[in-house]
């Protein structure tokens, strides 16, 4: 006759009243009496796994990919945007909250060509951005370039191609908007962690010397200004193969 | 329909700092309080513990942990002839959402403003004249003085724990302190910070300038500590994800950390989450509220009737929730009258940007949020204002609170935006380049204020908050002088190259600059210009207190805490020694 | 005793000859109320109708046991027992209402409790509110639903018997025994079982298992026991449930914030006394893994890139918050289920009134592979002057496959 184990007591502690009552975090709670707890309660990203595009077409990917390999280089400090996942990262971020402002204040009246220090004041979301630019950037070249698409250029002409947008002489329809969109999704997928789709085996990390999500770094206040030389470390591990179960 | 719940002798709004402290030292006293939170509940190691928090693109990219525009947010114009405009994403200020508040994800540096800040306007006036004063402005005296603040001071520090270093202790002056700070009763609670090789670097080259440079007071902490609470929390590991993060080893001062296990513990105390209060109920004649309503997350509604009612959220919100409730007269800048939403003030940013050239490893991403060597050499009065032309001062720290590469990737001026050449610039500046900020005050003006949109609306369709606000001459020199002192002191401390960063202006919503937004629901000694007496408390509505940075008459040098921390236990104390007695006005004129 | 002293005063000057009754009674009702504390009744009897009303399903391999009603209902609870019923159950195992008890109520510890103890714990429940709750005590599946198989347990496991005090030691270590293996209990998890889920008694107090919480060894010994610990070391971990090598958390817990938070320092003094008193009893220490050893290895990069940031580099964690691992007594146990469980699920730390901060271990379960478990583990158990066996992925994945399921 086994003796009673306590741990299906600690369940019945809300019972009097000591815990808090079970709810989703976004689900209206009363706690009193104790500081809630449960075992295996954490709330990990979802790991980005390389499979079909989700958002792009292949068409899409293609011209992103080129873009982001034109925006950070393959060279001899390492990856460039493409082989980095930088693409990865963003056909995921466009599916999700990101890609449709859903968190942003979305109501009218709407007054798109107000001055720059009111900031975003256009309805288009992300994905859309997306959509649209990649598209007029299509009809751009195939008509600059005799019917090809971006990935389909040359290094030179392709870097000709983004700094006409970036500047704003090739008129594509918010072009501008469509060029800052893109640069700033491909430098966060190249120095996000690696559980996002980019920043593939921590390049960017590698690239400046960032270690990650380490979390102490007493010995490095205690050792002033000497090369740090451990590894970097992502949310999945030292190595990016899938580390959980 | 309304629900109705049973009464509370406290009804709080908001369970950040203030409104945990103020929970807890009720409940201690046996009064039954309701804590509401229109946030979710978080801790430290369901929401932030060490396996997730460390996540850049999350937290301080996608900001999580706070609020999302669609759920509130302001409208923004800079002028009276302007029309504003929603801030669609929250940029240049990030207001807080959940329990624990903005004191969940803040830096932790905690300073107490100086004795001038608190009488800048006599000061300002007895010193250089009253015509010194610049144009169209509502600066005013505090209510009270530093000395009269400094136990409050002293009592939020041991709840935090702060780190520092004692500069004036009862009059003595001490080494390694700040000479400048105002006469401290006691000690720092545990000892500074040690510091990183950059401040090493700032701290010799300001004292070959004849500068006073002392380290940051901070509550990321140095050591174990346990507040006169009972509660413990651990030292600080230079992780550099502390701001817009939840700290994940119970070192940086937070509700969570310093306040939360203590009050959970009180069974005459409770907590609602993802319950929004939408109304402080006022009776019949407008001069005594009733309790709050609020909304929990399924919109249903439901009246909560109290004795006291406590307004603890952000600040702009306190002031939008009076607004809405119609405690006191909103201020009209056409008349200059009315009292809730005026002496709305912000916070300058300016500084100089060092870039080192090769053989430097400043390690940036070793950081902390209150790492960091200051001087208060042109702060508040500490120097003669009167070549210069502009009222109030800043704090100049080097600082290394985080190295995150999403947005920490520096390059020398003149660096293409991309490709091969940025990329290069990028692996060699990384490592090799530190900078001098200055966080400066801001006075309030006739034209600086809060009050309700007449065209945006919340998802319950209540008007949104609507500022009128930005940086007038007078902040824009005193910039602009920080910025060349910043830029001295980094090229002193042996930059090859230094880039300076001005004031932007007009004030733009887009790049983070502050989430110090201050005034709105003032303290003071004139019911004409201010919301709240003294204490806290309404001038027209005497069982509700209101407590965070809207108190605050203009803005001073540093960040906001500290100062709001205090307020929080001088307004406590006075309702407990004096209002729960009488239950009556605390300042008859 | 001062308050008593007080209200003691406070009787008399009411007057009347009814005052030296009333004043007999509050003190054996208050003496009685300190007892429930001690033996923990409410862990058992609790539950949502009252904090001795019963209900509360008590899991065991066998099946469940409901636990029952203490409060004076004369329908439901004990309201028609006397104090010779009462003493009957505690001292025998035998209930005047439902027969012989099975020992998921441990009175083959209670036997141990004084008579006077007896009558003042049944003194106290008559005084607290009746509460109507039938329980269905008999829900075990057969055989174990006929009571009469207790006689057998009983043969084997059970003699009652009244505790002797040793006259060779001092009053304290004398309290302290009667608490530990009276009302304590503490044998009840820390002794490993038999078959039939008896207490081994030649290995009494070495440590056991209860479904991947590892109750420790509390003898005096240095690998697994209390050796490294000072009476003051376990009078606080029963006072606040933090020493610098040890927090409370899961069902010593719950024990501590109820019960032993609770009890008077001379009292834990005893206790302590006792314990480290009594003798040294466990495992061999095996030699410690070598640095260069393949988990070691493996399992120090885990523990740098995931644990140092609270438990420090040199295993010294950060004093009365996060636990000090080297020297840590849990951490060397020969089952390393405790270890194992936290680092999956996580665990907090229990809140008591002198230590209220509760911090809670993050739950890794979704970070770390089995392997990475055991190496971390592993790492632990032989790193900082500790020695214990090594731990394998499969030992991690059994635990996970308990402690990760959902609603655990």
């Amino acid at each position: 006759m086994e003796n009673p184990t306590r741990r299906q007591l600690l369940a019945t502690t809300a019972a009097i009243g000591t815990a808090a009552l079970a709810g989703t975090p976004t689900q209206a709670r009363v706690i009193s009496g104790a500081l809630p707890w449960s075992p295996n309660e954490s709330y990990p990203p979802t790991l980005v796994r390389p499979g079909p595009w989700q958002f792009f077409t292949a068409e899409e990917a293609a011209v992103v990919e080129a873009i982001a390999d034109r925006l950070i280089p393959a060279d001899e400090l390492g990856a460039g945007g493409k082989d980095a996942g930088c693409a990865v990262f963003i056909d995921r971020q466009l599916m999700g909250p990101y890609g449709s402002n859903e968190w942003l204040y979305m109501e009218p009246p709407f007054v798109p060509d107000a001055a720059a220090n009111f900031g975003i004041q256009s309805p288009v979301a992300p994905a859309r951005r997306y959509r649209d630019g990649l598209a007029a950037l299509a009809a751009h070249t195939r008509q600059a370039f005799s019917g090809r698409l971006f990935h389909q250029l040359d290094a030179e002409d392709q870097d000709r191609v983004l700094t006409g947008l970036e500047k704003g002489d090739i008129k594509i329809p918010d072009g501008k908007a469509f060029f800052n969109q893109v640069q700033s999704n491909v430098v966060e997928g190249y120095f996000a962690d690696p559980i996002y789709g980019g920043n593939k085996d921590m390049c960017g990390w590698k690239l400046v010397g960032f270690p990650g999500v380490r979390y102490d770094y007493r010995d490095v206040i205690d050792n002033p200004n000497k090369p740090y030389t451990l590894p970097p470390v992502s949310l999945m591990g030292r190595s990016t193969k899938a580390a959980a179960r | 329909m309304t629900r109705r719940l049973p009464k509370k002798d406290v009804a709080i709004i908001g369970l950040g700092w203030t409104g945990s402290i103020m929970a807890l030292e009720l409940a201690k006293a046996g009064l039954d309080v309701v804590a509401i939170e229109r946030g979710p509940w978080r801790d430290t190691a369901s929401d932030f513990s060490i396996t997730t928090a460390p996540d850049e693109l999350r937290y301080a990219i996608r900001k999580e942990m706070f609020l999302r525009p669609k759920q509130e947010t302001l409208t923004m114009r800079n002028k009276l002839d302007q029309t504003a405009l929603p801030i669609r994403q929250f940029g240049s200020f990030l207001p807080p959402n959940g329990v624990g508040g903005g004191g969940m994800h803040w830096n932790g540096q905690t300073w107490r403003f100086l004795p001038d800040d608190f009488r800048i306007r006599s000061h300002t006036i007895e010193r250089y004249g009253a015509a010194f004063l610049p144009e169209n402005n509502f600066i005013q005296d505090w209510p009270m003085s530093y000395a009269e603040l400094e136990p409050f001071y002293d009592r939020f520090e041991k709840v935090l724990g702060v780190s520092g270093q004692a500069g004036n202790l009862r009059g003595q002056i001490q080494p390694g302190g700040n000479p400048l700070e105002g006469e401290r009763s006691d000690h720092y609670p545990t000892p500074p910070m040690k510091q990183g090789y950059s401040q090493s670097l700032f701290t010799k080259a300001a004292t070959d300038m004849g500068l006073h440079p002392f380290p940051r007071p901070s509550a990321n902490l140095s050591e174990g500590y346990t507040n006169p609470y009972g509660v413990r929390m651990a030292p600080c590991t230079y992780c550099g994800f502390c701001e817009w993060f939840g700290c994940a080893n119970y070192s940086k001062s937070s509700p969570q950390t310093c306040v939360l296990p203590a009050l959970m513990r009180y069974s005459n105390f409770e907590c609602r989450t993802d319950s929004e209060v939408t109304k402080v109920n006022l009776s019949a004649d407008g001069k005594r509220a009733t309790g709050v309503t609020f909304v929990d997350s399924e919109r249903t509604e439901w009246e909560q009737p109290a004795d006291i009612v406590l307004i603890c959220a952000f600040s702009f919100f306190n002031v939008r929730l009076m607004l809405l409730s119609g405690i006191g007269k909103p201020y009209d800048p056409a008349s200059g009258e009315g009292v809730v939403g005026r002496n709305y003030a912000y916070q300058v940013g300016a500084g100089a940007v060092g870039h080192f050239g090769p053989g430097f490893n400043f390690n940036p991403f070793a950081g902390a949020g209150s790492l960091g060597a200051a001087l208060d050499n042109f702060n508040s009065d500490n120097f003669d204002h009167g070549p210069h032309g502009f009222v109030g001062g800043a704090s100049i720290t080097n600082a290394y609170t985080n190295g995150r590469p999403i947005s920490y990737h520096p390059v020398p001026p003149g660096t293409p935006g991309w490709g091969a050449k940025w990329k290069r610039a990028v692996h060699e500046t990384y490592n090799s380049t530190t900078n001098v900020g200055a966080q400066g005050s801001v006075m309030s003006y006739r034209d600086s204020y809060l009050d309700l949109d007449p065209t945006y609306k919340d998802p319950l369709g209540r008007p949104l908050l609507r500022m009128t606000f930005d940086y007038h001459p007078n902040e824009q020199k005193m910039a602009n002088f920080m910025m060349q002192r910043s830029g001295e002191i980094v090229r002193a401390m042996g930059a090859k190259q230094v880039s300076t960063n001005a004031l932007r202006v007009p004030y733009t919503v887009v790049p983070y600059q502050t989430t110090h937004n201050t005034g709105g629901a003032v303290i003071g000694d004139d019911p004409k210009t201010s919301a709240l007496n003294r204490y806290g408390q309404s001038w027209d509505v005497p069982n509700v207190f209101v407590t965070g940075a809207s108190s605050f008459p203009q803005n001073a040098g540093y960040n906001p805490t500290g100062t709001v921390g205090a307020l929080c236990y001088w307004t406590l104390d006075a309702i407990k020694s004096q209002y729960l007695k009488s239950e009556t006005p605390l300042v008859q004129l | 005793m001062r308050r008593v002293t007080g209200l003691a005063i406070g009787l008399l000057l009411l007057g009347g000859t009814g005052a030296r009754a009333d004043l007999d009674s509050y003190v054996q009702v208050e003496k009685g109320r300190y007892l429930a504390v001690v033996g923990d009744c409410q862990a058992c009897h609790a539950s949502a109708k009252g904090p001795l009303a019963g209900g509360r399903a008590i899991e065991t391999p066998f099946g469940n046991i409901n636990a029952a009603n203490l409060t004076p209902d004369r329908d439901t609870g004990l309201g028609r027992w006397s104090a010779e019923d009462f003493w009957h159950a505690l001292h025998d195992g035998h209930s005047v209402t439902d027969g012989h008890l099975y020992p998921a109520f441990p009175y083959n510890y209670y036997t141990k409790v004084s008579r006077a103890d007896s009558d003042a714990l049944f003194a106290f429940l008559r005084s607290v509110e009746p509460v109507s709750n039938p329980v269905d005590r008999n829900t075990l599946p057969w055989p174990f639903s006929m009571r009469a198989s207790m006689v057998a347990w009983n043969a084997v496991n059970f003699t009652p018997s009244a505790f002797q005090s040793d006259p060779n030691r001092s009053a304290e270590y004398n309290r302290g025994a009667y608490l530990v293996e009276g009302l304590g209990h503490c044998g009840a998890c820390h002794t490993p079982m038999n078959l039939i889920g008896g207490p081994k008694d030649s290995q009494h107090l070495q440590g056991n298992s209860i479904q991947n919480w590892v109750a420790p060894n509390l003898t005096n010994d240095s690998q697994a026991g209390l050796g490294s610990w000072s009476v003051d070391d376990v009078v606080q971990y029963l006072q606040t449930g933090r020493t610098l090598h040890a927090a409370a958390a899961g069902p010593m817990g719950e024990v501590i914030a109820v019960s032993t938070s609770k009890m008077t320092m001379p009292d834990l003094h005893a206790m302590a006394t006792y314990l480290k008193e009594r003798g040294a009893a466990g495992p061999a220490s095996p030699a410690p893994l070598p640095k260069s050893d393949g988990q070691m290895a493996a399992g120090e990069t885990v523990y740098i890139d995931n644990c140092s940031a609270c438990h420090a580099r040199n295993g010294m964690g950060v004093p009365d918050l996060f636990p000090a691992l080297a020297g840590a007594p849990s951490v060397r146990q020969v089952d390393p289920g405790t270890t194992i469980r936290v680092i999956i699920a996580g665990a907090q730390v229990v809140s008591t009134p002198a230590a209220p901060t509760a911090p809670a271990m993050p739950s890794f379960g979704w970070h770390l592979s089995d392997a990475q478990v055991a190496d971390v583990v592993t790492y632990l158990r032989n790193s900082w002057g500790n020695a214990a066996q090594a731990v394998s992925a499969s030992q991690v994945a059994d635990v996970r496959r308990v402690v990760a399921a959902p609603g655990k």
